[in-house]
């Protein structure tokens, strides 16, 4: 039995893309979890890849790099992950709203985002049933959406294939190391031997790297999300925002945020987002909260007051203090490395992410700067 | 008390549930399933399956085996999925 | 003390009855428009005048104590939104029948037997002139009673032989008043054919045949046969409905609430009565309705009568449960065209190709093949597709109570829930 090159500790999105692009240069990789494949908050979220809520920034970057690399990957992966490049639709109600908007959609396009204003006639063209209260909007064709569950699958399924193990119900405790470097991982059921470990546990990588005797911090930040019984399948075409909903994401504010998201799915739901709040890991229901995400989603779309809402479901998104990923080399520890604190954006980066943390790890030329990302800064690490 | 049903006019009498009137009136199904287009009717009785969905003035999504007519009430079979209004 | 008691039936009636009695203030909430649930449909039921009875009224989620009601006709836009505190709840939500499927079971005019049953004794509505009432257990014959009352022609198959009553006398014997219940359908029973059981329904539009199977112990088919019939009612066995219990926190055991003697749940303050803490008929629900709704209001005498009822009534609910079951031989009856999931038309296939992806616990297998993702959130395929999961895996499906899992125990408009009152004062 050979021993990985590296072991990958998390098997949602992020430690699945690292997992995979790891495998397609050759390594040799386990991937761990403590529960099944895939199933914390990668399952727990919308499929978004989003350039519109991104100003410019590293972030803003990787999410363009991770765009590029999409379609390549997923043509590599073979499998259908209801990829729709259905575009989104930011607008605003109010004239402050259109106006912060409009700043916004210009400073991306200096960054490379193909934010194209439009008028509220062509607004309404896009989206038939959108509230006459628009005043402004900025339709991104950029914007796009996958099944997060499926290709998360679909990632660890090409792990396997070239060779990888998958080992879920299996939590990882510690590292054991030699001369000060990773040398196994240590788990609930025996060591496993390796090169390298990837700590990739969204929301828990805070738990899990202080195990390892290297913690960074990372918090949750509890989303809630909205499914409507299925409707017809053009009601809501695209992504769908209000404006304001750039302020939640940046914000550190520990109250209830919410702003409105919609959009419709293959199975002809529709979603409704998203809130954010610093509830650690409570999951129980609150109902102010999906009240709120109604209340908002009603506003943008009235058509949708009579339409039976089947359920709420949530997840906890990881966020680092200064609100960027992580993804680098831990400082402290030799052959430990992180990847995780993609707050409300993992799906969209995994693909940039697995490709730059594989670049790290093997010594090749980064694709994107990763000194934004590097574990050693301030609030990180520590 | 009188209400139409796909257009047609229907007595009902007191205590009974949509599903009932239907029914008793030989109706089997009045929704057609979104994927399939595959008819539907009741099948639970007791409102936890949502198969016997069918449009109340205008409102799709109302289980026919829970609701009670009111005089006047326009029901038509449900097709797919669809939206109110 | 305030105690809100949600379900009117057998088990919510008693619940009710004993916390006014012992001092408290009732509030009763009830989906349906009059008393009596499922089995006293058709007979009007009283509850003590102390009691504040909420009907047409939906609990659509609960916060710890705090229930959210919605009042008004079903699924209707407009309906009345309430929250309601409590010091104590009772859950008193009941069940409904569990159908295994088969070839055809989704065609119109393939009924649940309580379907037939509530139109029948409801409504005086018969489902159909040539009727089979298939499935196991005795509540398959007050179904083919009331049919019969109604002028049509029934048969009825029993999957499972009549043997097994023979291995529990004792709980037999206790029960002997049971028994004189169901001697009463004796012409019914002489019209039983056991071991039998409807494995698949035809027809284009509407079911106008079924297969009638001969079945072995297992449930895997002998023979069959096909029949002419206008309508089919099945069912095998029940499933609790356990969403709110769920929802607030109670731990589950065996696939029910559990309790202690008293009907307190693993939650303070939340008591489970009755259906949700084991199938065992109407006689066991209300005694411990009985049980529950004194704890729940701090009764200072223990309900001694009802806590004898109580035990009487588990053993035979015991007796009951090893005299029908279900064993897996249904997996047998399917094709892979077969309808697993009715409300997303999720077949057996699509459930394999799930599987084969890799979905392997309940949360993933849901989300990957849509099973459960529809209007009824899992009620009516949850168990059959955890069976037939775990009959692939070769263990039992994890975190099959995924199917379980409803923050909004029904749906609601979303206008309603953006309006809906967020305290007890509010009422919109």
């Amino acid at each position: 039995m050979r021993y990985p090159d590296v072991v990958v500790v998390g098997a949602g999105v992020i430690g699945a893309a690292c997992a995979e692009a790891l495998s397609a240069v050759g390594l040799h990789v386990t991937v761990l979890d403590r529960g099944p494949l895939g199933a914390g908050t990668s399952a727990a979220g919308e499929g978004n890849v989003l350039v519109s809520d991104k100003g410019p920034g590293p972030e803003l970057d990787l999410e363009l790099a991770s765009l590029r690399r999409w379609p390549d990957l997923l043509a590599d992966l073979g499998a259908d992950v209801e990829w729709d490049a259905k575009g989104g639709l930011v607008v605003a109600t109010g004239e402050t709203a259109a106006r912060t908007l409009a700043d916004f959609a210009a400073a991306q396009r200096t960054a490379g985002v193909d934010a194209r204003p439009v008028s509220p006639a062509e607004a309404f063209d896009l989206e038939p049933h959108l509230t006459r209260a628009v005043v402004a909007a900025v339709h991104y064709p950029q914007d796009a959406q996958l099944q997060p569950v499926l290709v998360t699958k679909a990632l660890l399924a090409a792990v396997r294939r070239r060779g990888g193990t998958l080992r879920p119900g299996l939590r990882a405790t510690g590292a054991r190391l030699v001369n000060g470097a990773v040398a196994a991982v240590r788990t609930n059921d025996g060591e496993v031997p390796c090169g390298a470990a990837v700590i990739a546990c969204g929301p828990w990588s805070g738990e899990v790297s202080a195990a390892f005797g290297a913690p960074v911090t990372v918090l949750p930040r509890r989303g809630v999300i909205l499914v409507t019984a299925a409707l017809p399948p053009d009601t809501v075409r695209h992504k769908v925002y209000d404006a304001d909903y750039v302020g939640a994401v940046a914000s550190g504010n520990a109250d209830l945020q919410v702003s409105t998201v919609v959009e419709s799915t293959a199975g002809g739901t529709v979603l409704i987002g998203s809130s954010r709040e610093r509830v650690g890991f409570d999951a129980s229901l609150r109902v102010e909260v999906p009240r709120a995400l109604a209340r908002r989603a009603v506003g943008l779309f009235p058509v949708l007051a009579d339409v039976p809402v089947l359920r709420a479901y949530g997840g906890f998104r990881p966020y680092a203090p200064d609100h960027l990923p992580i993804i680098g080399a831990d400082p402290r520890c030799p052959g430990l490395w992180h990847a995780t604190g993609h707050e409300g954006a993992g799906i969209g980066l995994a693909a940039a992410t697995g490709r730059l943390l594989a670049e790290l790890v093997t010594g090749a030329e980064p694709h994107v700067d990763p000194r934004p990302f590097r574990v050693d800064r301030p609030g990180v690490c520590g | 008390m009188r209400i139409t049903v796909d257009g047609e006019p229907h007595d009902v009498p007191d205590g009974r549930t949509l599903a009932g009137v239907l029914i008793a009136a030989g109706r089997v199904s009045w929704r057609t399933t979104r994927n399939g287009g595959r008819p539907r009717g009741a099948f639970c009785g007791i409102g936890v399956c949502f198969d016997c969905l069918v449009v109340v003035n205008d409102v799709p999504d109302v289980r026919a085996c829970q609701r009670f007519p009111v005089d006047g009430d326009t029901v038509r079979t449900q097709r797919g999925a669809e939206l109110p209004g | 003390m305030r105690i809100v008691v949600v379900g009117g039936g057998p088990t919510g009636l008693a619940a009710a009855d004993a916390a006014a009695r012992a001092g408290a203030d009732v509030v009763l909430v009830d989906s349906e428009p009059r008393l009596g649930g499922q089995y006293h449909r058709g007979t009007e039921q009283r509850v003590d005048p102390r009691v504040r009875h909420l009907p047409d009224s939906t609990v659509w989620a609960a916060e710890g104590l705090r229930l959210h009601v919605r009042t008004g006709p079903a699924d209707s836009p407009h309906r009345t939104g309430r929250v309601l505190d409590a010091d104590a709840l009772v859950l008193a939500t009941g069940a409904h029948d569990r159908v295994v499927p088969f070839p055809g079971w989704d065609l119109p005019g393939v009924y649940t037997a309580g379907a037939a049953q509530a139109l029948a004794k409801g409504q005086g509505v018969a489902v159909g002139r040539r009727v089979v009432v298939s499935g196991t257990g005795p509540f398959l014959l007050p179904v083919a009673d009331s049919l019969v009352r109604l002028g049509s022609e029934v048969t009825v198959l029993e999957a499972n032989g009549l043997t097994g009553w023979a291995r529990h006398p004792r709980a037999v014997l206790a029960n002997a008043g049971k028994l004189g219940e169901l001697a009463g359908y004796a012409s019914l029973l002489r019209r039983v054919r056991t071991r039998s059981a409807v494995v698949a329904a035809h027809g284009e539009d509407r079911v106008t045949s079924v297969t009638v199977a001969r079945l072995r112990p297992d449930w895997s088919v002998r023979a069959g046969t096909r029949i002419a019939v206008d309508a089919v009612c099945v069912g095998h066995g029940f499933t609790p409905r356990l969403e709110l219990a769920v929802g607030l926190g109670c731990r589950l055991e065996d696939g029910f609430v559990r309790v202690d003697a008293t009907g307190a749940t693993s939650v303070p303050g939340v008591y489970a009565a009755g259906e949700i803490t084991g199938i065992g008929g109407a006689d066991l629900a209300a005694a411990e309705g009985a049980v529950a709704g004194a704890a729940a209001a701090r009764a200072p005498d223990p309900p001694t009568g009802a806590l004898r009822a109580v035990r009487r009534g588990r053993q035979f609910a015991a007796a009951l449960a090893a005299a029908h079951p279900v064993p897996s031989g249904w997996h047998g009856w399917l094709t892979p065209d077969t309808l697993v999931c009715r409300c997303e038309e999720v077949t057996v296939r699509d459930l394999d190709v799930a599987l084969d992806l890799g979905a392997a616990d309940g949360r993933t297998l849901k989300l990957v093949s849509r099973a459960g993702l529809g209007p009824c959130q899992g009620r009516m395929c949850g168990r059959a597709v955890a069976d037939l999961a775990a009959a692939r895996l070769g263990h039992p499906l994890p975190d099959a109570d995924a199917f379980h899992r409803r923050p909004f125990a029904t749906p609601l408009r979303l206008g309603e829930l953006a309006d809906t009152p967020l305290h007890p004062e509010e009422e919109l």
